[in-house]
């Protein structure tokens, strides 16, 4: 992976961010999240096709643009900021990662183009009923049928699963336990025997799904790697994953300072522009703290994965933690700040609110993470 | 972690301090390693006034000067390096931070010719240290309400006034001293940054006692105190764009220095909570890895005010903020660890551990160079454009 320069970086940003001013304001967005597909397919064949954002981390043999985690979390942290729907996170940044780093080559060469296209959507089936993803909470099972393999089980919690093309599904051989025994398979979203369900979620600017798997048959070539162990691809794709939603997170964390800045120098109460009252003040000030640090926390986890550090996985772990935290407490306050009209369906801060708490819990929460983090300092 | 892509004279940088210091502080300077971190001013001062000529006399402090005045035009990379590899060697807490770090960048920013050539040798070779004389009874966060006075009489300054809460000044050779000389001109334009020599009839100091039971800082009484006309940095009644400018630098690269030893005082307190146990608990577990969570976003925080907050404003008081705020709540974890034992002290009637020294001193790394409040209004209002505060 390679990382693009400070200025290729700065013009790739301010591309970005003016695509998503001009075609995902939150008027855009909240007709989007209304719909059953949750985002706008005319809109993400352009970001595909015009912006080549899928591309961005598929190597160029794979039509992609072969750029890094960098680059990846400076798209996450603009669609956060814009509250952006679109499959471009189970998509790229978690069924994508997992072909890219444990396909074959004839898997590779099949989704990885029509990802980077923009021709084909996919989501990571790993979670189940507890929602949790460690490798103990992998229940369904994979099991060997002539030169077939079956697959029986129940996901949960999949994000755009209601809607992906192809499904990273992933599962266990009976009778194993732990990180041993746990398969990644891919399973094209209409075989027979799959059944999904969108589910109605409190943040709706991103869709989640129940998938069923009812003896569903696949052949030999849609195994990631040999049965029985997929769970280190498992584990970098999470946080590759990770990094890339708390970069989504600093930058709905960003956005949602800015907008409740704005707010308060608009707003007179007292005579005052009511953000020149300190006890606002030094909220705010606490909120930029936070933001300055999430980003800075999501950047430094990108870079190390880029440049292949040995603490990726703590910083990662820090990263979410992190991000999680400053997020949701960001939007909380903007909410407190808005008054009676940040109460209301019309202005925006509940959608980051919505968002900040779903993202919180999505991957491992905070408290999650942060034990990942006391295990690495040896306690 | 940022060892990962380093250029080759960045690399031989790091070797080159790294011998250095590894020879210097496992050989004849052993006696101070890991000495007078914060919240131990005095501990082997004598040795570590020594380690500081021994830094200068090798080419280790001023590093970031110009090579004309000495120094070795280190870039921030290096600057950075440096710090790392003196907190790995375990280098003592420098005497001479008020000047390296204070006002040497301040006389290289303001400063004349000729205060240059007199003042950077003397911090360089670790001969002249310094104190800080902002403070006073009523002006500690309203800085700029400070009383004390100077007036030019005969070529030289006649100062008259008091200073308080000044770090070291019962060790210092010299102090900076912002004092009102244009008593007509507004609020702002009425000030001077002088340079005043303290072994002198006209200047008094008397230890005050800390809540550790110990002194670091002192009253300082001015009486027809004289310093000579050119000590003044910037123009009269300029003072107030010198000493901001000042706590600009004491807000930016000066910190790293500040925070060298915080990786390893984290490091003891995981040790501890090893030791004892409560490393087991879940809730404890979760506390610690906040606690070194936030101590990468502290150094994170440092290194983004280092290189942007010249165009960025508001990202030094976010730095600032950051690591006084980690180390006291750091200095209050240390003690939750210990629990029952973190209580009882080192030795009748009232030696400090080093834990507890930490747990009562990290209290005012919220107060001195900035209040947290004061911190707090400065992201608000330069940060984030938000308005001032109506004045009465
Ligand atoms: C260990 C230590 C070493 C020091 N060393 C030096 C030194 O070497 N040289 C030197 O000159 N000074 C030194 N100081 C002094 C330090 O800079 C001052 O204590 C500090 O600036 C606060 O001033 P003050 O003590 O007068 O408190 P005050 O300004 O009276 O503040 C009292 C409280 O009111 C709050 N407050 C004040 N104004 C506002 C406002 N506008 N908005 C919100 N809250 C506000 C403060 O945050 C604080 O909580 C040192 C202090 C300490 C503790």
């Amino acid at each position: 992976m390679s990382a693009a320069s400070a200025e290729d970086r700065a013009l790739f940003r301010d591309s970005a961010r003016g695509f998503l001013a001009d075609n995902a304001t939150t008027a855009d967005i909240r007709r989007w999240m209304a719909t059953d597909l949750g985002y706008d397919r005319e809109i993400w064949q352009r970001v595909a096709g015009e912006l080549g954002w899928p591309a961005v981390p598929m190597d160029e043999d794979h039509g992609g643009l072969g750029l890094g985690l960098g680059e990846t979390a400076l798209l996450m942290e603009e669609m956060g900021a814009a509250l952006f729907c679109s499959p471009f996170f189970a998509t790229v940044c978690l069924a994508g990662s997992a072909i890219r780093l444990g396909g074959s080559d004839a898997q590779k060469n099949e989704y990885l183009p029509a990802i980077a296209a923009g021709e084909l959507t996919a989501a990571l089936a790993l979670t189940e009923r507890t929602g949790r993803i460690d490798a103990a909470a992998i229940r369904a099972e994979v099991k060997a049928d002539g030169d077939y393999f079956i697959l029986n089980g129940a996901k949960r919690f999949v994000v755009d699963g209601h809607s992906a093309d192809l499904l990273i599904v992933a599962a266990r051989t009976p009778g194993s336990a732990g990180e041993t025994g746990v398969t990644l398979i891919a399973v094209p979203g209409d075989t027979d025997g799959l059944a999904r369900q969108a589910l109605a979620t409190l943040d709706q600017t991103r869709r989640q799904a129940d998938i069923q798997l009812a003896d569903v048959r696949v052949p030999r070539g849609a195994l990631l790697g040999e049965l029985g162990h997929g769970w280190p691809v498992i584990s970098k794709t999470l946080d590759l994953g990770i990094t890339a939603l708390a970069a989504e997170q600093a930058g709905g964390a960003r956005r949602v300072l800015s907008l409740t800045v704005d707010y308060l120098q608009e707003r007179v109460q007292f005579g005052r522009q009511i953000g020149s009252f300190q006890a606002i003040k030094h909220r705010c000030a606490d909120m930029m703290v936070k933001v300055e640090s999430a980003l800075a926390a999501a950047n430094c986890a990108a870079d190390a994965a880029d440049t292949g550090d040995a603490d990726f996985p703590m910083l990662a772990a820090m990263a979410k933690a992190y991000c999680s935290d400053a997020y949701f407490a960001c939007a909380g306050e903007s909410i407190q700040l808005h008054g009676g009209v940040g109460f209301t369906w019309e202005y925006d801060p509940h959608l980051y609110f919505k968002r900040a708490r779903a993202s919180a819990a999505m991957l491992g929460d905070a408290a999650y993470h942060r034990e990942r983090i006391a295990v690495g300092l040896g306690l | 972690m940022s060892d990962a892509i380093e250029s080759a004279e960045d690399q031989a940088f790091r070797a080159e301090a790294r011998d250095w210091l590894t020879e210097q502080l496992e050989g004849p300077f052993a006696y101070v390693r890991f000495r007078g971190g914060p919240g131990e001013e005095d501990e082997e001062f004598e040795g570590r006034v020594e380690w500081e000529k021994a830094m200068g006399a090798a080419g280790w402090t001023g590093i970031s000067w110009p090579k004309e005045y000495g120094g070795r035009a280190a870039s921030l990379s290096q600057q950075v390096i440096f710090y790392q590899e003196y907190a790995r060697a375990g280098g003592p807490g420098r005497v001479g931070h008020i000047g390296e770090g204070l006002v040497a960048p301040t006389i290289l920013a303001f400063g004349t010719e000729a205060q240059k050539q007199r003042f950077l040798p003397g911090i360089k070779s670790g001969t002249e240290l310094w104190c800080q004389g902002y403070s006073e009874p009523a002006a500690g966060s309203d800085l700029a309400n400070v009383q004390t006075r100077a007036r030019l009489e005969g070529g030289k300054w006649i100062i008259d006034g008091q200073k308080v809460w000044t770090s070291l000044a019962h060790k210092a050779g010299w102090c900076f001293v912002i004092c009102k000389t244009e008593p007509d001109a507004p609020r702002y334009r009425n000030l001077s940054f002088l340079l005043v020599e303290m072994n002198q009839p006209g200047i008094t100091v008397k230890p005050i006692v800390q809540l550790s039971g110990t002194s670091e800082f002192n009253e300082v009484f001015f009486d027809g105190a004289h310093a000579p006309a050119e000590n003044v940095v910037g123009a009269p009644g300029q003072g107030w764009k010198v000493a901001m400018a000042l706590l600009g630098f004491e807000r930016g690269a000066s910190t790293l220095g500040q925070q060298i030893g915080f990786e390893s005082e984290f490091k003891e307190i995981l040790a501890a909570a090893r030791e004892n146990g409560t490393a087991k608990d879940p809730v404890m577990r979760q506390k610690l890895a906040q606690c070194w969570i936030e101590l990468q976003l502290v150094r994170l925080n440092a290194l983004t005010n280092l290189n942007e907050g010249t165009t960025r404003p508001g990202l030094a008081a976010i730095n600032k903020l950051c690591w006084a705020t980690w180390h006291r709540d750091a200095g209050e974890l240390a003690m939750e660890v210990l629990g029952a034992e973190a209580e009882i002290c080192a030795e009748p009637p009232y030696a400090l551990t080093r834990m507890q020294s930490r747990f009562l001193f990290s209290r005012s790394d919220t107060i001195y160079g900035g209040t947290n409040e004061i911190q707090r209004n400065i992201i608000a209002e330069q940060g984030l454009g938000l308005p001032r505060e109506p004045r009465p």
